[in-house]
């Protein structure tokens, strides 16, 4: 937006901006060949498992990996990589749709705090920061263990405690661009509120809010193995990383692959989501760069 | 700074209040009663002892009416019994509970800060060094592993196979037969790998903080002048930037408080501690009402607390705060 | 404790299960106990045992877990209690006395035996506890066969008479469970608020030393138990939430008692420090699992097809998958090996040609091709609801789930938190099918679960069975005296069940419960191991903890 990025007469967006410090970041870059990889696993796996994902064999239980098995057997002798490319569906769901809630919450929450300002904004504000103040995880606790846990319970408790950061952005965001002059001509020009905050705002503050959700997907999917850990996470037979990890946890000494291979999936995609978070950050703060 | 203070503390009042709105609603939507876990259980009890027990809970008034006395007791701290069948007063549960909770929190944040900050600055100092990569692969791989499940990595390492450390728990069986020094030796070894694992991790927020934080300031106008004043490079980090690096820092120490707070619920469980979270955890499950809705404030004030102290602190260093 | 209730899987403990009549084939352990008594027994030392829970409260007939049953069992001591032998024998009643008509039953107390402060125990104290029990201030779970009484009475002070409406044969046992309670210290009291739910003031073996909530509960012995100090002085029960962390710490070494899951038992205690310093257990356990039919749905309500899927179901890979062998297939309500077990009831092995012909015959067919069942246009699928934290139950679950799509069936998991999955769907009808378990008690009485007037809202006949034959024999076990025809009416229960399979039996687990080398003095029989816990004993020179008086 600087006027200095104006080279050879081609008007840089900031998008072709962005796209161009997205490129030379490695991180982005990793971060982002790991995620699609992860994605063709999950919309794949109906065709690329080896194995039934529920076929029980109890000859085989706690097979160690080998040819046959790559990545060994579970406790009811189940293909372990099997249950991995199913389970991926459910961890990505899991922290897609979770953030794609608390990010539509915080986006919206935050806007009308920002555009309107305030009682608007001291209403919205003050419940950012009674949210703010409780431990999401016991929050999260109470209601999926008061409520019966299901996958989409899940998401949507972990989506509905976790929009405050992306709130108050969006709206630090609102207050900062208000004062650009965009804004102030959009309205003198008589712009409705909805359209000036879609068309013009809203894209402005897109990026912030971005980096923030790549994180919140790292910390969904882990979310959703510690409460797989208490036994409230998806509910078997359906396979997630974090409740295989837990079934692992209690054969560990003796059969490592159990809980090895879900710990490193779960590993690698946050890894992935953390890098591409870290990598459009720097790709969208030139001062970093 | 003392109207400072009194406006931070007004500001609480709302808070307050809708805390203990949204504690009270999450437990008295959700279906089920507390009564039916320690009833059904039994093949002997009888419809009207079923009663007996909604009347004694005083679970058979409308909402607004239990939401009314709960506030009512709770302002002089009265949080109600446990509808465990242990029947304590909840704030004695939590009293007993609290202390180690806030100990090994407090801990582990003062080792986060020692550990992340600087970091963070060196790798903003060092940018793109093989440092500041390796840092940041570090604090990413911290972030990214299951808590419970390098817990039990650890556990088996120091605690099995290298003999170096207790496993769980928080003293020995023996502790009150040793000499001061080694029950002091124990408890630090007790509390050496729950430490640990709590800051792990934070250490990736951090340090990723103070590391954006510091190349920010590092690139502000004073820092130039200084550099054009000829002040040598270790002056003008060490002078000029650190000072003003330390400081948001503080306020977002404040803001991590629950997630710590949340984050002990596994690692308590896991490492045998009894502090707040496993409270927590068996209160929900137990559909312990009473004990749910007053762990969530007690969690909440806390929080508010450690915000109010970060805010405070920060204000007695910086003053343009107190006059925003 | 009590006849039947429903087992809260997670905190099955060792305490409360017990063992089978006719001697399995003894462990590694028994053999041990037998040679290597040379030392003499000593006191001093201190067990460990391990517990996922803590206890809520140590006055028993306030809690409903099996943590506090455990902790109050050592501090206090009931009227009544079972041998090794399962043979009902006095403890604090030296004998008793049945009149004629089975209706009163004296009971003539042992003398001397003191409260833990010093105070004389009396028939006073009995009563007082039997007036706690069924008044309606008291939130108890067990007042149920107590509320048989029709007058009890303190004859003098060592004699307490109770009179029973009608001849009611779990009666005496009934007086075995925790009952007795010191009235000089409760009278008068809110027994919910009294001190002594949290610090028992009892007449047992062991005393409270610490309760550090969520974190240990500490006994010492006590030194003037009636029937004599016992040998290891300390009890702790060390409360470690996480299974694994738990395991990890018996292999430290700070753990001496613990029970194990089977592979634990199988795959994991075969090293050389487990050898060394262990010995394991197995026993079968007071406990069965089943699969139960909501009879009131028009599904389930030909016989022939719980049948099929009785046979449909292989229970045989259930165990070995499930228990990895360690439990026996359950054929009805009651323990192999026990009076009141039928062996000669009819079974369903696992036949899965013989299942799709009886669904055929019942006029199920796959008209449609797509591998489901349907008649009149409907397919045959339902869902199984389970709660959720049981590993065993779920598992369960997906094998049967695998096993009923094969000829045809097609069912559903549902995992439900406790209290929902008890309130919003057990006891509302609302469900098809469930996997649940049971507790066995000594007694055979089962009217709670299968009587037809227990079907009510909250009952637990909870699947509506409804028999006339059943509910007859029912009543008349349980109001007669006479063992022999107590065992036919059950023989007879046991037969009719199987024909009918309102429930797929499943199994009866073992228990496995690992203990450290150096206690001796234990010797499994029909009731367990821990029956005659105060005369385990250390020998002085492998006491490992000192308890300093």
């Amino acid at each position: 937006m600087k006027p200095e990025t104006i080279k050879n007469g081609a008007p840089e967006t900031p998008w072709r901006l962005f796209w161009k410090g997205f490129k030379k970041n490695k991180l982005a870059v990793s971060g982002t060949i790991i995620i699609a990889g992860l994605f063709i696993i999950a919309i794949f796996a109906p065709v690329i498992a080896p194995y039934d994902q529920d076929a029980i064999m109890v000859k085989e239980i706690l097979q160690p990996p080998s040819q046959k098995h790559l990545m060994g057997t579970d406790e009811l002798g189940r293909d372990v990589l099997t249950r991995i490319m199913w389970g991926s569906r459910v961890s990505l769901l899991v922290g897609f749709l979770a953030v794609g809630i608390s990010v539509a919450i915080g986006v919206l929450l935050g806007s009308l705090a920002g555009y309107y300002g305030r009682l608007v904004d001291a209403i919205i504000m003050r419940f950012v920061d009674v949210m703010l103040c409780f431990p999401t995880f016991f929050l999260i606790l109470a209601v999926i263990a008061f409520w019966e846990p299901s996958i989409w319970k899940i998401m949507l408790v972990i989506g509905l405690t976790s929009w405050m950061g992306v709130a108050r952005l969006v709206r630090a965001e609102f207050l900062s661009l208000k004062e650009r002059d965009f804004f102030q001509a959009a309205r003198a020009l008589g712009g409705k509120d909805l359209r000036i905050i879609f068309r013009h705002i809203l894209p402005n503050s897109l990026a912030p809010v971005l980096v923030s959700a790549t994180l919140g997907v790292a910390g969904a999917i882990l979310t959703e193995a510690a409460l797989s850990f208490l036994g409230i996470g998806i509910q078997p037979p359906d396979p997630s990383w974090g409740n295989m990890l837990t079934a692992g946890k209690d054969n560990i000494e003796i059969a490592w692959w159990l809980s090895f291979f879900p710990g490193f999936a779960i590993f690698i995609t946050v890894m992935g989501y953390n890098m591409l978070g870290e990598g459009i950050r720097d790709a969208i703060d030139p001062r970093l760069r | 700074m003392a109207t400072y203070i009194l406006k931070r503390l007004f500001g609480m009042i709302p808070l307050l209040f809708g805390i203990t709105i949204v504690s009270f609603l999450v437990i008295h939507l959700a279906p089920g009663s507390p009564v039916t876990i320690q009833t059904d259980l039994n093949p002997k009890m009888t419809a009207e002892a079923r009663e007996r027990l909604l009347k004694f809970y005083g679970l058979d008034k409308p909402l607004h009416v239990q939401y009314y006395n709960w506030v009512k007791h709770l302002v002089t701290f009265d949080l109600g019994r446990s509808f465990a069948t242990d029947n304590r007063p909840v704030i004695d549960k939590i009293k007993e509970r609290l202390p180690i909770t806030i100990f090994i929190n407090v801990l582990s944040l003062f080792l986060i800060l020692m550990i992340a900050i600087p970091l963070g600055i060196l790798s903003a100092v060092y940018q793109n060094s093989l440092f500041d990569r390796s840092t940041t692969v570090f604090v990413f791989i911290g972030f990214a592993i299951p808590t419970f499940w390098l817990a039990l990595l650890l556990m088996i390492l120091f605690g099995i196979q290298l003999d170096w450390l207790p496993i769980s728990g928080l003293k020995s069986v023996n502790y009150e037969y040793l000499s001061a020094f080694n029950q002091l030796k124990d408890r630090a070894a007790h509390l050496l790998m729950p430490v640990l694992l709590s800051a792990f991790g934070g250490l990736a927020g951090f340090s990723r903080y103070s590391r954006s934080n510091m190349l920010e300031i590092i690139r502000q106008d004073y820092i130039t002048t200084a550099r054009a004043k000829g002040l040598s490079e270790s002056q003008v980090i060490y002078k000029h930037a650190l000072r003003n690096a330390f400081l948001p820092i503080v306020t977002i120490l404040g803001l991590s408080i629950p997630a710590l707070i949340g984050g002990s619920v596994i690692f308590e469980s896991i490492f045998a501690i009894p502090g707040l979270g496993q409270l927590f955890y068996n209160a929900v499950m137990g559909r312990d009402y009473s004990l749910v809705m007053g762990e969530l404030v007690i969690g909440a004030l806390l929080t508010m607390l450690g915000n109010l102290l970060a805010d405070i602190s920060y204000a007695l260093v910086d003053p343009r705060i107190r006059i925003k | 404790m009590k006849n039947i209730f429903l087992v809260f899987g997670l905190l099955c403990s060792i305490f409360f299960v017990s063992c089978e009549e006719r001697s399995k084939a003894p462990d590694q352990g028994k053999k041990e106990a037998q040679t290597d008594r040379v030392a003499p027994p000593a006191y001093g030392d201190t067990i460990i045992e391990g517990s996922i829970g803590d206890a809520s409260n140590l006055i028993a007939m306030l809690a409903s877990d099996s943590a506090s049953f455990d902790i109050a069992g050592l501090c206090y001591n009931g009227l009544v209690k079972y041998d090794k032998d399962l043979n009902l024998v006095g403890d604090l009643a030296e004998s008793w006395d049945i009149s004629a008509d089975n209706l009163t039953i004296s009971f003539h107390l042992r003398k001397g035996v003191k409260w833990q402060d010093g105070v004389e125990c009396t028939a006073h104290d009995v009563m007082f506890g039997y007036q706690t029990i069924i008044s309606p201030n008291t939130p108890t779970a067990y007042a149920g066969d107590f509320q048989e009484v029709a007058k009890a009475e303190v004859i003098d002070k060592y004699t307490f008479r109770v009179t029973y409406k009608k001849p009611f044969a779990p009666g005496l046992a009934s007086w075995g469970s925790v009952v007795v309670l010191p009235k000089h210290i409760l009278e008068g009291q809110d027994i919910t608020k009294s001190s002594l739910t949290r610090a028992p003031m009892g007449n047992g073996p062991y005393k409270l030393k610490e309760w550090k909530t969520g974190e240990k509960i500490e006994l010492v012995s006590n030194h003037d138990y009636f029937e004599g100090r016992p040998y290891v002085d300390g009890f702790v029960y060390k409360i470690i939430p996480d299974t694994a962390t738990m395991f990890l710490e018996l292999q430290a070494g700070n753990i001496d008692f613990m029970g194990l899951s089977p592979l634990q038992y199988l795959r994991q205690t075969k090293t050389k420090t487990f050898q060394e310093n262990f010995r394991k257990y197995k026993y079968l356990s007071f406990t069965y699992t089943y699969m139960g039919f909501n009879l009131l749905n028009p599904l389930f309500q030909d016989k022939r097809v719980r049948q099929a899927i009785s046979y449909a179901i292989n229970k045989n890979e259930i165990l070995e998958g499930v228990l990895l062998g360690l439990g026996e297939v359950a054929t009805g309500p009651y323990k192999p090996g026990t009076w009141q077990y039928n062996p000669e009831v009819k079974a369903f092995p696992f036949d899965p040609e013989k299942a799709k012909a009886l669904l055929k015959e019942t006029g199920w067919a796959d008209a449609d091709g797509d591998g489901i069942l349907e008649k009149n246009g409907k397919r045959f699928e339902f869902t199984v609801i389970l709660n959720q934290g049981n590993n065993e139950r779920r598992k369960t679950g997906e094998i049967i789930q695998r096993r009923l799509t094969e000829v045809g069936i097609k069912i559903k998991i549902r995992t439900l938190e406790w209290a929902a999955f008890i309130n919003e769907y057990i006891d509302k009808k609302n469900f098809e099918a469930t996997i649940l378990g049971w507790t066995i008690g000594q007694d055979p009485d089962v009217f709670d679960i299968w009587h037809s007037s227990k079907t009510h809202f909250k009952e637990l006949n909870f699947i509506s069975y409804k028999n006339e034959e059943v509910d007859r024999l029912i009543m008349e076990g349980r109001h007669t005296f006479d063992r022999e025809k107590r065992k036919q009416a059950y023989y007879r229960i046991q037969e009719i069940l199987a024909e009918d399979q309102p429930y797929v039996f499943l199994y009866v687990p073992y228990a496995l419960p690992i203990i450290h080398m150096r206690f001796r003095g234990i010797e499994p029989a029909a009731a367990g191991i821990t029956y005659n816990f105060t005369k385990w004993y250390v020998t002085k020179a492998e006491q490992k903890y000192t308890i300093q008086p």
